[in-house]
């Protein structure tokens, strides 16, 4: 396993402690913690650099323009895009799916016109399509899992014709950390006017990724699930997509004319930023992209691939230990979510705070996936670059514990 | 005990993989349910009342230990008892799960003697988030009962 240990000491928060004992963080799939070098971008932004970007006649605004076209420059080619502008700050990958949902999906869907979803969607890659399907007429089909925790694709030639106008796909499950079958699913909606929208907030933070590669016309990620800050994420598209895409919000920013009764609208990406921005999020954004380009997005896979093979064998030690999620590391990513014997997830969660091990526990924003299972809660533990196996032997030693207080040890 | 053994209490495991008064009822009653959104506990109970008294209970739900729990144990305790008593428990049980020690009405000489096994649950005062948690079934109760007493 690659030893990323140093890098600890760039996240303060780790160095808190719990009843005596040192925090193990393992919930980087809800949000993750912040390097020091994040946390003293948007500080000395806030010091030296703040005013409110963009048509400032002054030195200082046009500092902090600078300071977050940098920012967008930084995210941009994190990700591969050919050009900076194809990226979109937005609130988060919420914000980013519903501008898609509203500013593609309400004009261009009709009656008869089908949403191909895939049923381990997180709820912000289902219910924007819900709210657009029901405004348009359009009907929303789901591809199941396999046995394996996989997107089923067995069902894809049955369902995939020419009334699937849109394709939305998670890269990677928050609850299972199963990949989402992007490949196949850009490869079948090739030619056939389908667009595909990925929901990239596990996946960008764990993975490298290259949207020229992907093939996807959408991307929709969350800078806190990836060093950041929170309040800021990033919607990429292809550009004739980004062109067809009408605002969702109006405002400032997003003009270049207003008339009394109507508008010209900006150029991409600022037609789709009105109002004043994030801009010390977006810097710390910037920031945070930096510090994974310098560990390597190759060197934080291959770790958490490696703690997440450990994770899943010592939880294999642990009896009545369900692991609802793929087994082989190389179809998945980081968040690993299990049942413990008759133990309620909360119970699970409570049990370990005490012990000072952080989990999810609950339905992780994915309810039609959890019915899917037939579970009604499971606790999550989530990796990223900061964890080491010395957490998940924390994790293991409390999960005992869970067993003896529930007598079942 | 560590504050761990505290809040699982043998009596709570065991309403919880036991629970009490579970089904539904068949005869005239009124029904209530309850939910946690933000942790997707359920709750539901049927009462069935004659004059001002609870003459049975059945409970349904799905959720954590000490939501199906308090359930269980509520639904023992509330069999046989009219409204005001009722009334009185719920207020007694709310006062019990507040973090201020000084408003708890539990007697620490006579364990049992003011809420009888219910009062196995203080120890989720130790822990503040799950006292929604073990709330779940009384808020359900205020509400059965409010419709009650509108039938009475």
């Amino acid at each position: 396993m690659i030893d990323l240990s140093a890098l600890r000491a760039d996240f303060p928060i780790l160095q808190r402690t719990f009843d005596g004992r040192d925090l193990v963080y393992l919930d980087s799939a809800a949000t993750t913690q912040k390097p020091v070098q994040v946390i003293e971008a948007v500080d000395a932004y806030y010091r030296e650099k703040n005013a409110n970007v963009h048509r400032g006649a002054y030195r200082l605004s046009a500092e902090a323009t600078d300071a977050f076209e940098q920012a967008r420059t930084k995210v941009a080619s994190f990700i591969g895009s050919p050009r900076s502008d194809q990226l979109v700050f937005t609130r988060g990958a919420t914000t980013a799916l519903n501008f898609v949902a509203y500013g593609w999906g309400l004009h261009r869907l009709g009656e008869g016109d089908r949403i191909l979803l895939t049923i381990m969607e997180h709820h912000s890659n289902i219910v924007p399509w819900q709210i657009v399907a029901k405004l348009t007429g359009a009907e929303l089909v789901y591809l199941g899992l396999d046995d394996d925790y996989q997107v089923d694709l067995t069902e894809l030639d049955r369902v995939f014709d020419e009334r699937v106008k849109i394709v939305a796909v998670s890269g990677m499950s928050n609850v299972t950390g199963a990949r989402g079958p992007v490949d196949e699913l850009v490869a079948a909606a090739d030619g056939t006017g389908a667009i595909v929208v990925v929901d990239g907030a596990q996946l960008v933070p764990h993975d490298r990724v290259d949207v020229a590669a992907m093939g996807a016309d959408f991307l929709a990620f969350s800078a806190h699930k990836m060093l950041g800050p929170t309040g800021i994420g990033a919607l990429w598209g292809k550009e004739e997509r980004l062109e067809e895409m009408e605002p969702t919000e109006g405002g400032g920013e997003m003009i270049s004319d207003v008339g009394l009764t109507e508008s010209r609208w900006a150029p991409v990406p600022h037609k789709f930023e009105a109002g004043t921005p994030p801009i010390a999020q977006a810097v710390g954004f910037g920031a945070a992209v930096d510090y994974l380009d310098k560990v390597g997005m190759d060197t934080v896979r291959d770790h958490e691939r490696a703690l997440t093979a450990y994770a899943l064998e010592r939880l294999a030690e642990v009896p009545d230990l369900r692991v609802y999620g793929p087994r082989d590391v190389d179809r998945r990513g980081g968040a690993v979510s299990f049942e413990l014997g008759d133990i309620h997830a909360h119970d699970v969660a409570t049990i370990l705070d005490e012990h000072g091990v952080a989990v999810r526990a609950g339905h992780h924003c994915a309810k039609p996936l959890m019915r899917h299972l037939h579970v009604p809660a499971t606790a999550r533990a989530s990796f990223y670059l900061y964890n080491t196996p010395a957490d998940v032997d924390r994790l293991t030693e409390a999960l005992l514990d869970a067993r003896r207080v529930f007598g079942l040890a | 005990m560590s504050p761990l053994d505290e809040l699982y209490r043998e009596v709570i495991l065991d309403h919880y993989r036991n629970p009490r008064h579970r089904g539904s009822l068949n005869g005239p009653h009124v029904h209530a349910e309850g939910l946690n959104p933000s942790c997707g506990d359920e709750f539901a109970l049927d009462l069935s009342v004659e004059g001002d008294t609870i003459t049975d209970v059945a409970i349904q739900g799905q959720g954590c230990s000490i939501s199906q729990a308090s359930g269980s144990m509520m639904a023992d305790a509330i069999v046989g008892r009219n409204f005001d008593e009722v009334e009185d428990m719920i207020r007694k049980f709310r006062l019990m799960m507040t973090i201020d020690e000084g408003d708890n009405p539990v007697d620490p000489e006579r364990p049992g003697a003011v809420l009888g096994d219910l009062e196995a649950l203080q120890g989720v005062r130790k822990f503040p988030v799950r006292i929604k948690c073990a709330d779940l079934a009384w808020t359900t109760l205020t509400d059965a009962l409010a419709k009650a007493r509108a039938n009475a």
